[in-house]
């Protein structure tokens, strides 16, 4: 998988080659300058030749100096290289991104979408940036160093060859087995951050049913879950150290005494003996580097499956089947069509709709909380693909429409809206860039939103979304139906979008729709009897299935439901 | 240590004080600690003398070939060299054991304290702010704890002995390492305070970055309706490249720290060996002095730079202490009240307290010595409009001996407001002197504007805010007397934006009432008439919530929430906003099962619909802090004034 997340890195390939080889010549550097000041001091200081040691230091100072540029180069590429791929993955999560359908981002919550675009991110690309040195010096020390000492003494090296395969074991099964704990010890940080996040969200519940303590009970639960799972997987990690010193100890006992009993034999020279321990600590060393290094990578893993399954989700809706066609007219029909969220879903949320809509009519949705409205509707614009049947445009399943152009041509103003931060022109201006000013007034107009636009602070410009000016519910769908109205559709659906608009405004945004936009096809999906009544037909849902159809003055003497909805909003608001 | 603090690219503000708060949370394990420093003081010990012991032994029994010298001297470093792993060993064990432990109580102590800050503190400081002290600040503490603790004792002792080794081998010589370390510590300051630069560049930018994604993941289904990805991801990108520039500088000069210092020490080696080369040559050294000067020197370098990367590490966790600790010490909620609810019966006439639960409530107010027999009664309630204000004595009812010193008063969802004052901040007012009275066992309702304080007014019922003047009474009492969470348990409250907890259905509903059975649930969903949407799902009341309910619709969340107001059956229910997702059809049968539940008892409903408040006994127009009109609904559409208005769809609420 690790490989996977580094293909992503594409372009800042090359800086993670120019990085490895910088840190692998600064390590050969580190490793030649020993060996310089050892023919200082046996050579120039032996025989006393001044002008030797002054050659052995300049030699030296120059690795340093080499050393210095490799040392800055190498950070640079790492930054450059592990940035690089950070920016690309979060690129990649994005666009793909795009493509999501209705149920794919149902698939994930948004909070997590966040997480896996900003901080799994950021794991990974300082994973990469801080990983890189030891990554490669490990490795390199470790090659280098073992064949220095090899050379220095093939009998000592018998030492080393025991000690490196103990160490290199103990290092291997602490990290294998240090790795679920971690995963596990994620889990119980989900948990705890899950529980707080719950209790901040809902504060206002929790106060007011006095569930202060419950809560801390709940919390506390988890968090002594969570100390108990680190408690473990850290104190695993931690045996790296304690394991790496008594090898390395050993090591030095077992090559001062074998080396001594060698020496007495006179294999072995004094300064042998000490550069080859200097080389086989360097040797211990790298290996604990290269650990360390899976362990750091073992927490990034978990970041990195995260993001590769927002990449690898398979999108459900596709322009597999699309023509170049467009939306002629806004007829729609519904033939037979099944729908339910999830394929291992036992029922059905939609069963059997089979439903005309003439182009340019307005059509009436209404029924119960639950009874699958917004999800009919949304079917038309292929947010979600019907199970079963056939949804057509203008005689066409929808499937065979490039998606752009269905959905510019079906315009939907959803339930739960959004403004953005930016101007309200810049909002209204969200579906159709090139947009005139008599065309957004047009819309404002429609959508009677010129009726409270000279009351902003700064008209047109003022700004909306997240800390921006506060409109009320009902400015808010106003806007909203501007936005959706100036992208010109030919099929426009409203989904609950006028609650908070007071009926006289509402009548007044009906009446202009018809007057202006008389050839649209109009969806309106209502709790008031009032937003629909005047509807060419109206369609009662009940439980998925489609109740009745008609207008109100043959739903109001058929339909047992309709009726039920009219009484209950008779008396509240005058039809 | 403080001299230190310029390095952390973020660094606590008041050092001292962060220091000693996090050493009292150390201070419950102050054995612990101590040990630990001892052991890192062995093992350490242990390294350093190993190396320096290398010279005598290699002297004294190799060269001249005392094998049982050598052996004996192997076993001694063997015995000194196994204390020294051991301690490590333990320390590092011990370390995380009790690092660990402070850790957790640090994130219950800051979790308790969340659970008593006021809602006025939740209005001033975003959700991920809060969370980010549970998770990024508590994190750099615990990493710092891990680690940085025993790193910092044992870079430290090893960097001194090394200095202090070289001294004593040659005094002169070590002047040059001496002033190497000066360098490379000047360089690491410099480096240090550059780099804090580009990293607030870097997190000004991933703030933006951030921003940017919140709001379009936000807003998915929107951007995806009005096909505006093309554009967004436009955006996207110059984001991500703006990002990917800055962090790539603020890393790159984080990354030159170590190969910097490193090369440094090359220098350092060079000029030493050269110097000390001329030095043995003037036969002011000896060689093999000279050989271990330069093993020390080549030391050196290592741990000032793991000593300066700890302290950073160290300077960055105090920064996250200080803003956990800052939290702690955020005002809690103020809580003098003595009043305290309980149950009672009635026995020969008398109210008696017991701890059945019999559904009746009562006040047990604790009588002061020397208050007068009737308290704080409202007086002569100035509130002219309110209907019924003359039984006032007949409301308290008979006050009844609760035990010495105390006075039952039975709880009857009397509300008064009383010229009451009230802005979220002080320099704008929400309420202007509202006076109302609530009609014990009647349902009074409010309609008005976004903004004209309408919650809020259901706010400081609850005491989720206090007022600024003027009095609020429940039951004749004084709110402010009453123990805050008895007074909350006394109103349920449904409000506008359903919450619901990762549970299942039936955990859900039973919040509002902890121990009830499941046919009391299976009930409470009946009168929200949750009950057959429920039934229908998967594992019907063992249905798995996750995320707040992101699986049900508005409407049935909003059905949850009212399931759970009518399973705690309080004798005061808020209905705010409880039913704007409903369908009228559905609301009407809610509302009949809640009259029943709610028979005699007090109900405050506010909502947009008038649909919804039209059967409420007072109904109350609220603008601009005011109540302008008030009455039932049959007089205030006689009144032809706002409430017609309204009515009639000639006006919208905003």
């Amino acid at each position: 998988m690790l490989i996977r997340l580094f293909s992503y890195m594409g372009k800042y390939k090359k800086y993670a080659a120019l990085a490895m080889l910088c840190i692998t010549v600064e390590g050969i550097l580190e490793l030649l300058v020993p060996l310089i000041m050892a023919d200082l001091v046996d050579v120039g200081v032996a025989n006393g030749d001044t002008a030797y040691i002054y050659t052995k230091g300049v030699q030296m100072a120059a690795c340093a100096v080499i050393a210095l540029g490799l040392g800055i180069g190498s950070a640079r590429f790492a930054a450059l290289a592990g940035q690089g791929l950070g920016a690309e993955l979060r690129r990649a999560e994005y666009e793909k991104l795009q493509h999501y359908s209705f149920s794919n981002i149902d698939h994930f919550r948004t909070s997590s979408l966040v997480t896996r675009l900003t901080s799994d991110v950021t794991n990974i690309q300082n994973a990469v940036s801080m990983g890189m040195r030891p990554f490669c010096r490990g490795p390199v020390m470790l090659v280098a160093a073992t064949g220095i000492a090899y050379s220095i003494n093939h009998t000592l090296a018998v030492v080393f060859f025991i000690a490196l395969p103990v160490l290199g074991a103990a290092l291997c099964v602490i990290t294998m087995k240090v790795r679920p704990l971690y995963s596990k010890m994620q889990g119980a940080v989900d948990t705890v951050n899950r529980i707080i996040q719950e209790n901040l969200t809902a504060i206002r519940v929790v106060k007011a049913c006095v569930r202060g303590d419950y809560e801390i009970a709940k919390f506390e639960e988890g968090n002594r879950n969570l100390r108990c799972q680190s408690e473990t997987a850290f104190r695993l990690a931690a045996l790296n150290m304690p394991a790496m010193q008594f090898v390395m100890y050993g090591t030095i006992l077992g090559i001062l005494f074998y080396g001594g009993k060698l020496m007495q034999v006179g294999n072995m020279q004094v300064g042998d003996l000490t550069g080859f321990l200097s080389y086989v600590l360097q040797i211990l060393n790298s290996l604990m580097m290269i650990s360390n290094v899976f362990l750091l990578m073992t927490r990034s893993v978990a970041s990195g499956a995260r993001i590769m399954e927002v990449i690898d989700e398979k999108i459900d809706i596709t322009d597999e089947k699309a023509r170049d066609i467009e939306v002629e007219r806004g007829e729609i029909s519904f033939e037979h069509v099944w729908f339910k969220y999830k394929k291992e879903a036992k029922e059905y949320v939609l069963s059997d709709i089979s439903l005309r809509i003439e182009a340019g009519q307005t059509v009436g949705i209404i029924g119960q909380t639950g009874a699958a409205k917004s999800t009919l509707v949304q079917l038309i614009p292929r947010l979600y693909e019907a199970g079963q049947g056939i949804v057509k445009v203008d005689g066409i399943p929808v499937q065979e429409y490039p998606m752009e152009r269905l959905r510019d041509a079906v315009a939907m103003v959803l339930q739960k809206n959004t403004l953005f931060s930016g101007s309200l022109l810049s909002n209204l201006k969200w579906g159709r860039e090139d947009a005139s000013l008599e065309e957004v007034e047009t819309a404002c107009r429609i959508a009677c939103v010129d009726e409270f636009l000279e009351r902003l602070p700064e008209g047109y410009d003022t700004e909306m979304g997240q800390g921006g000016v506060n409109v009320s519910g009902g400015q808010k769908q106003r806007i909203c139906i501007a936005r959706a109205i100036l992208k010109k559709p030919k099929v426009l659906i409203l989904d609950d979008s006028t609650s908070a608009v007071d009926t006289a405004t509402e009548r007044k945004i009906r009446e202009r729709m018809e007057e202006y936009l008389p050839f649209m096809t109009k969806i309106i999906i209502a709790q008031r009897i009032s937003s629909v009544r005047s509807a060419d037909q109206i369609v009662i849902l009940d439980d998925g299935k489609i109740s009745d159809v008609g207008t109100h003055e043959e739903l109001l003497g058929r339909s047992e439901i309709y009726r039920q909805i009219y009484e209950s909003q008779k008396e509240g608001v005058e039809l | 240590m403080a001299q230190y603090q310029y390095h952390g690219s973020k660094r606590p503000k008041n050092t001292k004080k962060t220091l000693l708060h996090l050493l009292r949370y150390l201070g419950h394990h102050k054995w612990l600690f101590l040990l630990v420093g001892l052991l890192v003081c062995v093992s350490t010990g242990a390294n350093l003398l190993g190396t320096y012991l290398l010279k005598p032994v290699i002297n004294r029994f190799i060269l001249p070939g005392d094998l049982k010298g050598l052996l004996a001297a192997v076993a001694g470093m063997g015995i000194m060299y196994l204390c020294g792993a051991l301690a490590s060993l333990a320390y590092s064990q011990l370390m995380i054991k009790s690092a660990q432990t402070v850790i957790q109580e640090i994130r219950r102590d800051l979790f308790v304290h969340v659970q008593r800050l006021p809602l006025r503190y939740f209005d001033a400081h975003t959700h991920g702010e809060l969370m980010s002290r549970f998770t990024n600040d508590v994190d750099t503490v615990q990493e710092a704890m891990n680690n940085s603790f025993a790193m910092i004792i044992q870079t430290f002792l090893t960097l001194t002995g090394t200095v202090i080794m070289m001294m004593v081998l040659s005094l002169r010589l070590s002047m040059i390492v001496v002033v190497f370390l000066a360098l490379m510590f000047a360089f690491i300051r410099f480096n240090g305070s550059r780099s804090r630069k580009y990293f607030q560049r870097q997190q000004a930018q991933l703030g933006r970055i951030n921003g940017f994604v919140e709001e379009m993941m936000a807003g998915q289904k929107v951007e995806k309706v009005f096909n505006h990805e093309k554009k967004d991801f436009e955006n996207f990108c110059v984001l991500n490249e703006n990002l990917r520039r800055e962090s790539t500088s603020a890393l790159a000069y984080t990354g030159m720290q170590v190969p910097t210092v490193v090369s440094l020490s090359y220098f350092n080696y060079a000029v030493s060996a050269c110097a000390g080369g001329l030095f043995a040559l003037s036969g002011l050294m000896d060689l093999g002095g000279l050989a271990s000067y330069l093993v020390y020197v080549r030391q050196s370098a290592m741990p000032l730079n793991q000593f300066t990367q700890q302290v950073n590490l160290l300077m960055t966790a105090l920064a996250g202490a200080e803003r956990i600790f800052d939290l702690m010490e955020a005002e809690p909620e103020v809580d003098e009240g003595d009043v305290t609810l309980c149950h009672v019966k009635e026995e020969d006439g008398k109210l008696v307290e017991t701890a059945e639960r019999t559904g009746h409530f009562a006040w047990r107010v604790p009588e002061a010595p020397g208050t007068p027999e009737v308290p704080e009664a409202p007086g002569t309630p100035e509130v002219p409009e309110a209907p019924g204000t003359p039984e006032v004595a007949e409301m308290l009812g008979t006050p009844a001996a609760a035990g010495s010193g105390t006075r039952l008063v039975p709880l009857k969802g009397d509300v008064r407001f009383d010229q009451v004052v009230f802005g979220y901040v002080p320099e704008k007012q929400v309420l202007n002197g509202i006076s109302l009275y609530a009609k014990p066992g009647q349902k009074i309702a409010f309609v008005g504007s976004t903004g004209a304080g309408k919650t809020t007014i259901i706010n400081l019922i609850n005491r989720f805010y206090e007022i600024q003047s003027g009095t609020i009474t429940y039951d004749g009492i004084d709110i402010r007397r009453i123990r805050k969470d008895d007074l909350r348990h006394s109103l349920a409250m449904v409000i506008q934006e359903t919450h619901l907890f990762t549970g299942t259905i039936a955990d859900n509903i039973r919040y509002g009432k902890l121990d009830a059975t499941d046919e009391e649930v299976r009930e409470a969903a009946r009168i929200a008439n949750a009950d057959s949407f429920i039934r229908r799902l998967p594992d019907g009341y063992d249905t798995m919530l996750y995320s707040d309910g992101s699986n049900l619709s508005q409407g049935q969340r909003q059905l949850l929430a009212i399931a759970r107001a009518a399973v705690a059956r309080p004798p005061v229910l808020i209905l705010d906003e409880a039913t704007s997702s409903i369908d009228t059809r559905t609301e009407r049968l809610i509302e009949k099962g809640m009259d029943a539940v709610m028979e005699g008892r007090t109900v405050f409903v506010i909502a947009h619909r008038l649909s919804t408040v039209r059967n409420s006994k007072a109904i109350m127009v609220l603008e601009h802090g005011e109540i302008i009109e008030r009455g039932d609904h049959e007089s205030l559409l006689e009144q032809k004034g706002r409430y017609y208005q309204l009515y009639t769809g000639q006006f919208e609420l905003e």
